[in-house]
């Protein structure tokens, strides 16, 4: 069964074809696309690695049938930074330590962005820390990726305010 | 993953007939069903994908008060809604207790109704499941069981019903509408699941082709808008499923409670309503005497289906707290840890 698939990827329109259904949006990114910053960690749900927004909203690529989101408007973290200018999300993770060995972090940084849109944590670390609770760290860099969110929606708001 | 045909109906009646077909499933996120046939535990040759269908992502409130869900409304949309929200705090604090951010922007309230159980030898297609391959065994009998049923099981399946979601809404007496090819109908959500006796690949009263529209909350529920939680034990503090939960709600005036609903989940295959435990606390006055006693009344018929006795405890603890934290009010603002014993606001109830 052959599927045509349009999405938007980072502002980009790109038509794939699908000689099979069976293609999750993580693997049409990664092994299509070459978009290779979303990760690929438990595959089922469960770690957050592959996190991508669609239609602004974050969500795991790995669950989502690639099927399915025909016509969607797909951001990855190849999308955030502007050339050489980083998202203010990706700089406050460098500046506070947000990672270790990196491979969750395209991830935490898309799910962050995710969070700070949702507008629902504020500056309690509390907050911050439930919402970000689907994105595991091995390396255990959670402390430094709750002050990086929590840093980076404060420069956002400063930002929208000037 | 096994191969399979994708078809994107256009209306209700066209998905009802593509899935009417032996070997069809509904494709709602995915979020379940593709995890599933990821691992081989389900194998639909064809998938059809009701994401898309237009009429059935509204929350509607009815003429009555009442509120109607659409089938295809997202769990995180749902939580978020503030009349509802508002209404049904308490189902509001199940779907944010449940998953993680991600998985509830994209999972629907039908899907979150007809998710599976997370029986480890369900999901691996080497192990006998007599719910996956009917008549093979159980193999959790003998098993890993500590998170398995306490109420309701057989000698043919153990396994329970993992949604907190359904937790709640059984409390209020929620019912599902359902349109499939002999026309439409509603059913009760506690008579919606069914425990597995002999049967336990029938996990629901739906019909092949059936399909949920949405999910109706009646309105005579609202008294117990200012008396509400859901409380989620689980093994680590976010992001797990349910060990046990209880949603307790009240309906107090002068010092006696008027009504008073209780249901339980991760005890059994449906989600539980305890009736007796709310007749016991009809007409008592709320305080830890009678929620004990409501405690011991809920999980009376409880029996351990493995090494699993350790829940019944458990199970009572959560409801007496439960109906404690109930009691003490609805918190004004969602908890920033929804349904956990944990709390970090200072002097907020957290330890009873
Ligand atoms: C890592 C992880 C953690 C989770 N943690 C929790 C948790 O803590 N608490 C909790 O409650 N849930 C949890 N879930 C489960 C999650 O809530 C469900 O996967 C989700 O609600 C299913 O919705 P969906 O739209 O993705 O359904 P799908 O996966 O698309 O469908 C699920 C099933 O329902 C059927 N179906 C879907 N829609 C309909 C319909 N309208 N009518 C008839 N049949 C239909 C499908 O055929 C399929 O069999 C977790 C899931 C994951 C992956
Ligand atoms: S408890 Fe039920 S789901 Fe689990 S292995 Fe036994 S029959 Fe299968
Ligand atoms: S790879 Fe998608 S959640 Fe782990
Ligand atoms: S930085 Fe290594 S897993 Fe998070």
């Amino acid at each position: 069964m052959t599927l045509s698939v349009t999405l938007s990827v980072n502002g980009v329109r790109r038509d794939v074809t699908l000689e099979d259904p069976r293609v999750t949006l993580l693997d049409l990114l990664r092994e299509r696309l070459d978009l290779v910053g979303t990760k690929k960690g438990c595959d089922r749900g469960q770690c957050g690695a592959c996190t991508v927004l669609v239609d602004g909203r974050r969500i795991n690529s790995c669950l989502a049938l690639a099927a399915s989101y025909d016509g969607a408007d797909i951001v990855t973290i190849e999308g955030l930074a502007k050339g050489d200018l980083l998202d203010p999300v990706q700089a406050a993770f460098i500046a506070h330590d947000g990672f270790q060995c990196g491979f969750c972090t395209p991830g935490q940084i898309m799910s962050a962005v995710g969070l700070i849109n949702e507008g629902e944590a504020g500056d309690d670390p509390d907050r911050v820390r439930e919402g970000m609770s689907g994105n595991l760290c091995r390396c255990g860099a959670h402390a430094g990726i709750v002050e990086a969110v929590l840093d980076a929606q404060k420069q956002l708001q400063q930002r929208r305010v000037a | 993953m096994n191969p399979f045909d994708y078809i994107r109906p256009a209306s209700v009646a066209e998905a009802v007939a593509a899935a009417a077909e032996p070997g069809a499933a509904y494709l709602a996120a995915g979020t379940n069903l593709l995890d599933l046939m990821k691992v081989g535990a389900m194998r639909p040759g064809r998938l059809v994908d009701v994401r898309h269908l237009p009429g059935l992502d509204r929350i509607e409130t009815l003429s009555d008060g009442s509120f109607r869900i659409g089938s295809m409304v997202r769990n995180a949309d749902l939580a978020r809604d503030a009349g509802f929200a508002a209404a049904f705090p308490a189902v509001a604090e199940a779907l944010l207790s449940g998953a993680s951010a991600q998985l509830r922007n994209v999972a629907t309230v039908g899907g979150n109704v007809m998710q599976r159980t997370r029986c480890a030898y369900f999901q691996d297609p080497a192990s006998a499941c007599n719910k996956r391959n009917p008549g093979s065994g159980c193999d959790a009998l003998e098993g890993e069981n500590r998170t398995h049923a306490v109420l309701g099981w057989s000698g043919s399946c153990i396994a329970t019903h993992p949604s907190d979601f359904c937790v709640s809404l059984v409390a209020f007496d929620a019912v599902v509408e359902i349109v499939g090819p002999a026309g439409t109908r509603e059913v009760p959500l506690e008579e919606f699941h069914l425990l597995p006796g002999t049967t336990p690949e029938r996990e629901c009263v739906l019909e092949a082709g059936e399909l949920i529209v949405a999910l109706r909350l009646p309105s005579d529920a609202g008294r117990f808008a200012a008396n509400q939680r859901y409380l989620k034990l689980r093994e680590r503090t976010s992001f797990a499923f349910a060990l046990v939960s209880a949603t307790a709600a009240l309906d107090i005036e002068d010092g006696t409670i008027r009504s008073a609903r209780l249901a339980l989940g991760g005890v059994a295959a449906k989600p539980w309503r305890a009736h007796a435990a709310e007749a016991q606390l009809q007409g008592a006055a709320p305080g830890v005497e009678a929620f004990e006693q409501a405690a011991r009344a809920a999980l009376a018929d409880a029996m351990p289906s493995g090494a699993n006795a350790f829940k019944i405890e458990l199970a009572r603890r959560v409801v007496n707290r439960a109906l404690l934290l109930a009691a003490a009010g609805t918190p004004e603002r969602m908890p920033a840890m929804p349904a956990s014993a944990f709390s970090s606001v200072p002097g907020v109830l957290s330890h009873v």
